[in-house]
């Protein structure tokens, strides 16, 4: 790939981790191209692009490649300065990387998880994502924000964003109840208002689909499970 | 005014000491706290509710947690003698092999440790792929960072004491100079860096540690 300039993104339709990086793009206002890749079936492109995980997203900035979305979203809050994402003093940053490891590692993973497996694992999945809720809740109300980072959509907002319009899907494919709005009124507020967004909102995958992809995908990783259990 | 800063620490944990050799490259006075995390101290949880592990870094009484978190916050805070690379795409590729190190690399080799005789070839795999992957981002540099130690070499600093654990207690080599030479070398230059070498948990202690750890983990595995 012979880039001198010039901003690429490769991904896949359903992914969360793409989708963080497309909302950053476009609140920054960032022109950039869109490769759509099939991940089960990749592209010597992404292969090349992505040696070591081989996964979406990855950014190509002036031909140069940087994978994994939290990573990317810091490479492009440092090139583009305009509508900032991480705020400016060193200890809400730390606080901000904090909250999107959480948020990354315990809230999107553990629905995940819950989605994904059954019996005695599933139950343990569903408690350790509500306990990650109700950490997440807490920490929104503490803020009294509308979005986490304040008033504008910033860092944070961005990686947990994608239980704003996935986590209903995984509840109902994985037949699982996390996200009780009476339970965690801050998360469903600040859920509403992210989707409020226009350009948030804009160009999400169909429920229908979604819905599909993933009743597919928890299948898949359940009967692997069970191949593993039985080798 | 003066500023305060403490360190909640264990006395053998790599991700702790990450922040000690932090601090002490940039010079930054602080007062150590050691944890004993079978009997977390009323401070521990109060500065770090979520996780209650350490380390953790107190400035001014404003803890900061995770500690590539906490990393990044003492290199933007005192910005002499910089850890982290300059350039947005070198800081990222930083952080992505910090990660990668944390993620892929501690598991892998973790699973080589505690794996029984019969699996360790197949875990062994894996530990040495990865262990190529780094090997290749070495080429040509003294440190990760370049002819000074710096952010990486911070991060991947639990891996130049573990390897010469872990190859002592499994009676195997693991990282050898024909295979690995740069990450070799690495190890050789890290271990002994100025600052980084002071601070090395005793290593007679490490080894009981881990001994006994493993004795457990191959214990449990073992059916009944």
């Amino acid at each position: 790939m012979e880039e001198t300039g010039g901003v690429k993104l490769l991904g896949f339709w359903v992914s969360p981790f793409a989708q963080r990086v497309k909302w950053a793009l476009k609140l920054k206002g960032v022109q950039y191209e869109y490769i759509e890749e099939d991940i089960y079936n990749k592209s010597p492109l992404l292969s090349k692009l992505n040696p070591v995980y081989g996964m979406v997203p990855v950014l190509v900035h002036n031909g140069k490649p940087i994978s994994e979305s939290i990573i990317i979203l810091e490479y492009i809050d440092e090139v583009w300065k305009q509508a900032p994402l991480l705020p400016q003093d060193p200890y809400e940053r730390a606080q901000a990387r904090f909250w999107a490891k959480f948020a990354e590692e315990k809230v999107r993973q553990s629905v995940w998880e819950a989605m994904c497996s059954s019996g005695e694992e599933k139950q343990k999945a569903v408690k350790s994502a509500v306990e990650a809720f109700e950490e997440f809740e807490k920490e929104l109300k503490r803020r009294g924000t509308k979005f986490f980072g304040g008033e504008t959509i910033g860092f944070v907002d961005i990686v947990a964003g994608c239980i704003s319009y996935q986590l209903a899907v995984h509840e109902e494919v994985g037949s699982i109840k996390i996200l009780d709005s009476s339970r965690f009124p801050a998360i469903s507020e600040w859920i509403k208002n992210f989707l409020n967004h226009p350009l948030i909102n804009e160009g999400l995958p169909q429920k229908d689909q979604m819905f599909a992809y993933f009743s597919k995908r928890s299948k898949e990783i359940a009967s692997r499970k069970m191949s593993h259990k039985t080798a | 005014m003066a500023e305060e800063v403490k360190l909640f620490r264990t006395w053998s944990s790599g991700y702790a000491l990450r922040i000690v050799w932090a601090l002490k490259l940039k010079g930054i006075e602080y007062e150590t706290i050691f944890e004993d995390l079978t009997n977390k101290s009323p401070s521990l949880l109060q500065y770090n509710p979520i996780h209650g592990k350490v380390p953790v870094l107190v400035h001014d009484g404003k803890p900061v947690c995770e500690s590539l978190v906490i990393l990044e916050y003492v290199d933007e805070t005192w910005k002499h003698n910089p850890l982290l690379p300059q350039d947005p795409y070198e800081k990222s590729m930083a952080r992505f092999w910090a990660n990668f190190g944390d993620d892929k690399l501690m598991k892998s080799i973790w699973q080589l440790f505690i794996a029984r005789e019969k699996d360790q070839d197949v875990a062994a795999v894996e530990a040495l792929e990865n262990l190529k992957l780094v090997e290749e981002q070495l080429k040509g540099k003294k440190f990760f960072h370049g002819e000074t130690v710096g952010y990486l070499d911070l991060a991947f600093g639990w891996f130049a004491d573990f390897v010469s654990i872990l190859e002592e207690i499994m009676s195997l080599k693991l990282v050898d100079g024909e295979r690995f030479p740069h990450l070799s070398s690495w190890i050789q230059h890290f271990i002994d860096a100025p600052v980084i070498r002071d601070c090395w948990p005793p290593r007679d202690k490490m080894i009981i540690k881990f001994q006994v750890m493993r004795e457990n983990y191959l214990a449990a595995a073992t059916p009944k």
